[in-house]
């Protein structure tokens, strides 16, 4: 009789790997049937994906994770979030319990390959720079010659800063410490002329200064950390659906679409506006969404320029300029393939 | 003949004597406890210098410097250039004090919360009270009643199409909510598991004694914060694709059998403690294995380790804030995030949000201590010194 039972038990287990793979076919089917999205976000990164005092997701990881919900159901609400570690999120996206990570994600080579996750763009171009205070008269990090910089122990930021200080021929002195808290404060204090970190990160950290408006940003950024939305390997439906969501906010803003004029545009001349807006063709069937996917995104989440500006631009608290971020016709590198 | 005088009156008032040394009131306990010897007297000017030098900066900044109403970040913001220092944002607290209590649980549904907090607090005191009647009432509401209804009300009740509450899911709850969950969870389940885990380990029977040294060795042997993270990463990839179960579940249950393992070591020592006769003593009147433990061992034996055992409640309390690191919100976690919206960093935010995360935990850790000292005191029995 026990002998029996073991291959009983197997058999089930392996009933239910077969059910669950069979649910498992499509991540586009399986959240229209489900009903939600559920979004991989950070714990807590100002301007990206931050909760509100109310309890409100925002940001513009968050806006992006709003907007493939807006081009799937109509509706930016139907989205889970669930806040992970840096550590656990490729996992939480590999084991199924997330449909996009969207978590400043640094794209590269071996994540996009190893891991088994395909990155479905750039919505945040990061990289390391330098802040400074305004009374240093230091107009660009060349002129920082025989500075002090205040930098985290063991990080690719201090090896960054030794790569850029090196092959500037720059002498400078490195004040280090083992936690970020740490670096603030000493740099706060006064300990060191620069503080050097990821450009995201410098914002938020100039809030937590004694007069923040006293320290600058240098326009120059030393290292690449491109951010973008990943999601699993093999599913190409559901990569291009994220993919596109974010291609569509970028032409949205490069035509001038935005949440206000939605309506008016779509009796726009324009064939690139009718293509987009689905007037014309059928490019949202061709993804396996309504056709006026675009429409449901820019009404309920804004273009690309709208969500940057609400949640990260000059005018919060953050005060990020679009930098790289810019469109390419504005000197920026956002460039995104045409719906056509 | 004269008479002489034998007895004099005093026709003025005799010197008055200094006071005699204050030897009641506050002088004259400081003069004996505080200032009795030289050295004593310096000891008592560096200790008051001492506290003065770390209670004057707190208290300046926590009431006196503090910033108690305010919209955002501005209002805890020194005026520029001013070089003034603002002490603790208490307005943000109040902004966020909500989602430290609740998480991110959704507004409509806070009564649910409210009420398990209510019930609990209900349930809880008048056990705590050893003079309250209906023990065995309350013991099997708070044990057994109230873990089910909270249950219902804290995640939703859906029967059939009917929805009688909304489903509210765990990634929602938050703050105090999820610390609690975890500590009372953690500890409910643990002293049992404890208990029978220390009586397997002293067990004769080998089997029994195997799985329980194997248990309580393997559970000891692993920091909890590689528990947490084996639960939350490593254990959905080994189940097949699609099949998740509850990320706060899965904490819940590391955390249990964790102190589990822990309460059962502390717990053995005082069954170690107990001399042999008292065993025999049972045995000798006919009392079977579980009659034995129940009515004479174990009511010594816990007696003697109600420091040990409130020790690790109040360290599994402490060490709920470790579930942050798998993505969950507990009290620190919910403040700690909360430090980092543009809307209110400013540079005495996040130590506002810890001085507070502080106070609640001070609050229960010392009241379990508390509790605990008077319990041992109602049970000191026998062995006085």
């Amino acid at each position: 009789m026990s002998k029996n039972i073991l291959p009983l038990a197997l058999g089930a287990a392996m009933g239910i790997v077969a059910s669950a793979a069979a649910a498992q076919a499509g991540t586009l089917d399986d959240v229209k049937a489900k009903g939600f999205i559920q979004c991989g976000v950070s714990q807590g990164l100002p301007g990206f994906s931050n909760p509100d005092a109310q309890g409100n997701w925002t940001g513009l990881d968050v806006d992006l994770c709003r907007a493939v919900s807006a081009a799937v159901f109509g509706t930016p609400d139907n989205v889970k979030y669930s806040p992970l570690s840096a550590k656990e999120r490729f996992t939480a996206l590999q084991s199924g319990e997330i449909d996009i990570l969207s978590r400043n994600t640094t794209w590269t080579l071996s994540r996009d390959t190893s891991l088994g996750l395909n990155f479905a763009g750039v919505n945040y171009y990061d990289g390391q720079g330098f802040m400074v205070r305004k009374d240093l008269g230091v107009a660009s990090a060349l002129e920082l010659s025989g500075a002090s910089v205040c930098t985290q122990t063991g990080t690719t930021t201090e090896l960054n800063i030794a790569d850029y200080f090196r092959s500037n021929n720059m002498p400078y002195e490195v004040v280090a410490f083992e936690k970020l808290e740490e670096v603030v404060k000493a740099y706060d204090a006064g300990r060191c002329d620069v503080f050097s970190n990821d450009a995201s990160g410098l914002y938020a950290t100039r809030l937590t200064l004694t007069n923040p408006g006293d320290h600058i940003v240098l326009p120059e950024i030393i290292s690449k950390e491109p951010l973008g939305p990943v999601v699993r390997h093999g599913d190409d439906q559901w990569f291009d659906v994220v993919k596109w969501t974010h291609n569509a906010m970028l032409n949205a803003e490069e035509l001038g679409v935005t949440s206000a004029n939605v309506e008016e545009m779509k009796s726009s001349d324009n064939p690139e506006v009718k293509r987009l807006l689905g007037v014309e063709g059928a490019f949202g069937e061709m993804l396996g969404l309504p056709n006026d996917w675009v429409v449901a995104i820019v009404k309920n989440v804004g273009n690309y320029g709208e969500s940057f500006d609400r949640n990260v631009g000059p005018n919060t608290p953050l005060a990020i300029s679009r930098g790289l971020n810019a469109l390419w016709k504005d000197g920026g590198i956002q460039y995104a393939a045409p719906i056509r | 003949m004269s008479q002489t005088s034998t007895f004099q009156i005093r026709t003025e008032e005799a010197p008055r004597l200094p006071a005699p040394v204050a030897t009641s009131g506050f002088i004259g306990w400081a003069r004996q406890n505080l200032f009795s010897s030289a050295g004593n007297t310096i000891l008592t000017i560096l200790g008051l210098l001492l506290a003065f030098f770390i209670f004057e900066p707190l208290i300046k900044f926590a009431l006196i410097d503090a910033v108690w109403t305010g919209e955002n970040r501005d209002a805890c913001l020194a005026a520029e250039g001013s070089g003034q220092s603002v002490g603790a944002c208490w307005a943000f607290v109040k902004a966020y004090f909500p989602q430290f209590i609740y998480g991110r649980y959704p507004a409509a549904e806070i009564y649910r919360v409210n009420i398990v907090y209510a019930m609990f607090a209900a349930l809880l005191i008048p056990m705590a009270i050893p003079s309250v009647p209906f023990k065995k009432l309350n013991a099997i509401l708070l044990l057994v009643v109230f873990p089910i209804i909270s249950y219902y009300l804290l995640t939703g009740l859906v029967i059939g199409d009917a929805v009688i509450l909304p489903i509210v899911e765990t990634p929602y709850w938050g703050g105090l909510l999820v610390t609690l969950v975890i500590a009372v969870t953690g500890i409910t389940a643990s002293l049992p598991l404890g208990i029978l885990f220390a009586l397997g380990r002293r067990s004769h029977m080998p089997i029994v004694k195997l799985v329980s040294v194997i248990f309580i060795e393997f559970w000891r042997g692993v920091p909890l914060i590689t528990v947490l993270f084996m639960s939350s990463v490593m254990l959905p990839l080994f189940l097949p694709d699609g099949v998740t179960f509850d990320k706060l579940l899965r904490v819940l249950i590391g955390v249990a059998l964790f102190s589990a393992a822990y309460m059962a070591e502390v717990v053995r020592g005082g069954l170690q403690a107990i001399p042999k006769g008292q065993y025999e003593g049972a045995m000798a009147l006919g009392l079977r294995f579980w009659p034995m433990m129940g009515l004479i061992i174990l009511p010594q034996a816990l007696k003697l380790v109600i420091p040990g055992i409130v020790n690790t409640f109040i360290g599994l309390f402490k060490d709920t804030t470790l579930v942050m690191i798998v993505g969950m919100f507990d009290l620190l976690g919910q403040i700690n995030t909360s430090t980092t919206d543009p809307n209110w960093a400013s540079p005495t935010t996040g130590v506002t949000g810890y001085l507070f995360a502080a106070m609640v935990f001070f609050c229960f850790c010392f009241g379990m201590s508390r509790y605990s000292i008077f319990i041992e005191k109602k049970l000191h029995t026998g062995h006085k010194r």
